[in-house]
C-alpha cells in the first residue's frame, strides 16, 4: 500500500528528474566557459522540437532505443549485464536482411515476409545470447566478459559475410556494400506525418507491444516473479525452488530474442538492407536508457524519447553554431548523475522506511501496554 | 490495488501519446515555413558543406575536403556552413542534416563520403534549385547532383611502383584503416604496381578495424602496432591508407629505421607529422581538395553539370608526391607507369 503513496512517486521522480535538472547545469556550465550562450543553445533545441521532420525522426530512434533498452533490462532484472545487446542485434539485422532480400522471398505473401524475417532476426539474437548464456550455466563464465567478446566476434563475422562473395552483393561505384535491398513486399510501410519528410516507423507498434510483453510478463506471470526473485536473491530463490541454471538461460535468450527485434524497425522500415552504413552502438545506448529508465517499462520509453530527441536535435544545434559535441556531454552527464542519483534517493528511502517502522512499532508498543 | 498501477501507467503513456501527437501537429506549420525560406534567391554564393564522420580536422580525408572550401572562400568570399556527422547515426540523421542545409538558403550543398548517398538520394529531388556534390559515391544520381569519384587505385599503384623500387627485401606492408571497399581499392592498385614492378614482391596486408568500427581511421597506437609487426617480419616499406592512424604507421617506421608512405595529402608537408616527415618517402594523393574547389567554381559560373566525373590519373585527380626528394632517383619509372596508365596502356582494377 505504502508503495504508491505520493511520498513514494515524488521519490521514483526525483532521481531521473533531479539528474537531468543537474545535467543541464553542468551543460550550461561547460557551454558558458567554451564561450557559447547557453540560452541559444536551448532555443535551438527548442526550434528542432518544433520541426515535425526531427519530431518523427526522435520517434524512430527512440523505438529502437526502447527495444534495445527492453533486451537489457531484461537481464538487468536477473542482476545479468547482457553486455552483448549491440552484437546480436547487428548479427540479427545482417542475417535476417539477407534472409528478407533474397529472392526467393520475393514469391510470398507480405505479411508472411515480414513474420519470417522478425523471428528470423530473434532467433539468431537469441542464439548468439544463448552462447553467453550455456558459458554461464555449464563453466561459470561471466556473462560481462563473454557477451563483449563475442560483440567483437559478430563484428567480424559480419564483416566477414558482408562480402560480395557471401551475403552481399556487388554495388560498383557506390564505395558500399550491402545485403541485396529488400523490395516493397519485404518491407513494413511507415506512416505519414503532415509536415515530415520522413515517416514513422510502422515498428512502432512492434515496439509497444514488446513494452507491454515486458511489463506483463514480469508483473503477472510466475515466470516474471521466479525472474525478479533470482535478481534479488539467489539463495531465497532456490530455497523456494527456483532452478537458477533455468532462469538464466531463458531469461538470456529472451534478452538476446529482444535484441535481436533492435534492427528491424530500421531495416524494413528505411534502410531495406544492411550495408556499412547500418546504424551501430545501439546496444550500449539501450544499457543507458535500461538505467535511466530504471527497468521499468514507461520509465524506459520516456528516456528513449529524451536520447532519441538529445541524438536529433544535434543537427540543429550544429546550424546554430552550438558545437554538436553539448549533446553527448549532456548525455553522458545524465548516465552519471542518475547512477549517483537513483543511490542517494535509495539511501534517503531506506532511512523514511526505518523511520516509520519506527514509528509504528512504538505505537503498537503502546497499545499493547494499554490492554496489558 | 496492482491494476490500479497498470491503469495508471496506461493512462500515462496515453496522455504522453496524445502529448506528442498534439506537438508534431501543430508545428507543421513551422516546417513549411522553413523550406519556403529556402526557395527565396540567395545575392550571394551560399556553401553548406556535410562532412563524414571526423569532421574538419581529421589530418586526412574531411581535412581535404575543407582545404578545398577555404579555398573557394578566400577567393571568392563565399558564405559557408560546415555540419558534421556523429558516429553511430542513421540515414535520416544524414537526410536531416542535408534538409537543413537547403532549407537554410544554402544553394550548394556538398556531401563528403559515400555514406551520404542513400540520404541524398532522397534529398535532391526536393530542392531542386539546390546544387548537390557527393563525393566518393555514385549510388545517388539526378539532375542536380555531381557525382565526384577518384580512382584511387591507380594513385596506389604509383606508390607501389615506388615502395618496390625503394624496397631491398621485397617485403612490402600494406596498412588499411577500415576495410570497407573504398580501402580496398588502395590495397589492390598498391599491390598491382608493386607486383608489375617486381614480380616477386610480396605484400602483407592488415586492417585495423571491421566496420562498423570506425575507429581504425584514427587509432594512431594500433597502426604503430600493425606497423611495428610488419618491421619485424622483414618489410621494409609501409603503405599507410589508415587516415589518422598513418601517424603511428610512420612512427614504428621512424623507430625501426624504415619507410613509409602516405595517402590523400602530401603528408611529408603536414605540420601535423613534421616530426616523422623524413620517413615518409612518397604520398598517394587524393585530391578531395581540387574536386570540392572544381564544383564550387562550376556552380559559381553557372557551368554546374549533373552525373558522374573521375577525377582519375589523367585528369590528375590523383596523384604521388615529390616532396622531400626520396622519390628523385626513380621518378623516371613511375613516370613512366604514369603516362601508361594515363593512355590507357595499363589498366589498373580496383576490385581483387
Amino acid at each position: 500500500m505504502g508503495r504508491f503513496s505520493p511520498r513514494s512517486l515524488l521519490l521514483g521522480l526525483a532521481a531521473p528528474l533531479g539528474a537531468l535538472a543537474f545535467a543541464v547545469l553542468v551543460c550550461a556550465v561547460i557551454l558558458g566557459v567554451t564561450g557559447h550562450s547557453p540560452l541559444d543553445t536551448v532555443d535551438a533545441m527548442v526550434s528542432a522540437a518544433q520541426r515535425p521532420r526531427t519530431f518523427v525522426n526522435s520517434l524512430n530512434s527512440a523505438t529502437t532505443y526502447y527495444l534495445a533498452a527492453v533486451a537489457v533490462a531484461i537481464g538487468f532484472k536477473m542482476k545479468l549485464f547482457n553486455i552483448g545487446v549491440d552484437g546480436q542485434y547487428r548479427l540479427a539485422a545482417m542475417l535476417s536482411a539477407a534472409l528478407a532480400g533474397a529472392t526467393f522471398m520475393e514469391g510470398l505473401p507480405s505479411f508472411l515476409r515480414v513474420a519470417l524475417t522478425v523471428v528470423a532476426a530473434m532467433l539468431v539474437g537469441a542464439g548468439w545470447a544463448g552462447v553467453a548464456a550455456l558459458l554461464k550455466v555449464t563453466r561459470g563464465v561471466s556473462e560481462v566478459i563473454s557477451t563483449i567478446m563475442l560483440n567483437a566476434i559478430a563484428t567480424y563475422l559480419v564483416s566477414y559475410l558482408l562480402n560480395p562473395a557471401r551475403l552481399a552483393e556487388d554495388r560498383p561505384g557506390s564505395n558500399n556494400v550491402g545485403t541485396r535491398p529488400i523490395d516493397g513486399g519485404g518491407q513494413v510501410a511507415g506512416l505519414e506525418i503532415p509536415g515530415s519528410s520522413s515517416q514513422l516507423f510502422g515498428l512502432v507498434f512492434l515496439a509497444a507491444l514488446v513494452g507491454f510483453g515486458y511489463w506483463f510478463v514480469l508483473a503477472r506471470t510466475r515466470f516474471g516473479f521466479e525472474l525478479k526473485a533470482t535478481g534479488l536473491s539467489e539463495s531465497a530463490a532456490v530455497a523456494s525452488g527456483v532452478s537458477v541454471k533455468k532462469m538464466v538461460l531463458v531469461s538470456m535468450l529472451l534478452s538476446g530474442a529482444v535484441a535481436g527485434l533492435v534492427g528491424m524497425p530500421q531495416l524494413l522500415g528505411s534502410s531495406y538492407s544492411y550495408s556499412l552504413d547500418f546504424p551501430p552502438g545501439i546496444g550500449f545506448i539501450g544499457i543507458a536508457v535500461a538505467l535511466l529508465g530504471r527497468n521499468h517499462p514507461v520509465g524506459m520509453a520516456l528516456a528513449a524519447l529524451l536520447w532519441g530527441f538529445l541524438d536529433n536535435s544535434s543537427n540543429s544545434l550544429d546550424v546554430a553554431g552550438v558545437p554538436r559535441e553539448i549533446v553527448g556531454i549532456m548525455q553522458g552527464v545524465i548516465v552519471l548523475s542518475v547512477v549517483v542519483a537513483y543511490e542517494l534517493v535509495r539511501r534517503y528511502r531506506v532511512r523514511a522506511e526505518q523511520r516509520d517502522v519506527g514509528t509504528a512499532l512504538g505505537r503498537t508498543k503502546t497499545a499493547e501496554e494499554a490492554s496489558a | 490495488m496492482r491494476r490500479m498501477r497498470g491503469l495508471r501507467l496506461a493512462a500515462g503513456a496515453l496522455a504522453l501519446g496524445l502529448g506528442l501527437t498534439a506537438c508534431g501537429g501543430s508545428d507543421s506549420g513551422t516546417g513549411s515555413g522553413g523550406s519556403t525560406q529556402a526557395s527565396t534567391p540567395a545575392s550571394e554564393l551560399k556553401i553548406g558543406l556535410a562532412y563524414d564522420i571526423g569532421g574538419r580536422g581529421d589530418q586526412s580525408f574531411n581535412d581535404s575536403a575543407a582545404r578545398g572550401l577555404d579555398k573557394a572562400k578566400s577567393e571568392f568570399g563565399v558564405d559557408i556552413k560546415e555540419l558534421e556527422a556523429a558516429a553511430g547515426e542513421t540515414d535520416a540523421q544524414k537526410e536531416d542534416r542535408l534538409r537543413q542545409l537547403a532549407e537554410g538558403g544554402y544553394t550548394t550543398v556538398i556531401a563528403v563520403g559515400y555514406a551520404y548517398a542513400t540520404a541524398l538520394a532522397k534529398v535532391a529531388p526536393d530542392y531542386a534549385e539546390v546544387k548537390f556534390a557527393l563525393i566518393d559515391s555514385t549510388d545517388a544520381k539526378g539532375a542536380n547532383i555531381e557525382n565526384l569519384v577518384f580512382a584511387e587505385q591507380e594513385g596506389s599503384f604509383l606508390v607501389g611502383v615506388a615502395a618496390a623500387l625503394k624496397s631491398t627485401t621485397g617485403k612490402l606492408g600494406f596498412v588499411g584503416g577500415v576495410n570497407t571497399p573504398l580501402i580496398q581499392k588502395f590495397e589492390v592498385g598498391f599491390t598491382a604496381g608493386a607486383k608489375a614492378a617486381k614480380p616477386d614482391a610480396t605484400v602483407e596486408v592488415k586492417y585495423l578495424t571491421q566496420p562498423p568500427d570506425f575507429t581504425g581511421f584514427n587509432d594512431p597506437a594500433k597502426g604503430e602496432t600493425a606497423a611495428n609487426g610488419m618491421f619485424d617480419a622483414g618489410v621494409d616499406v609501409v603503405y599507410a591508407a589508415a587516415g589518422g592512424s598513418g601517424n603511428g604507421v610512420f612512427k614504428a617506421a621512424k623507430a625501426k629505421g624504415k619507410l613509409g608512405i602516405g595517402v590523400d595529402s602530401d603528408q611529408y608537408n603536414l605540420p601535423a607529422l613534421a616530426e616523422v616527415k623524413d620517413v615518409i618517402m612518397t604520398s598517394m594523393i587524393k585530391k578531395v581538395d581540387t574536386a570540392v574547389y572544381d564544383f564550387i567554381v562550376s556552380v559559381k559560373d553557372g557551368k554546374f553539370t549533373a552525373g558522374e566525373k573521375v577525377y582519375d590519373l589523367k585528369a590528375g585527380g590523383v596523384d604521388y608526391s615529390t616532396s622531400g626528394g626520396k622519390v628523385d632517383d626513380i621518378k623516371a619509372q613511375i613516370d613512366d607507369y604514369k603516362a601508361k596508365i594515363s593512355s590507357g596502356e595499363i589498366k589498373v582494377s580496383s576490385t581483387k
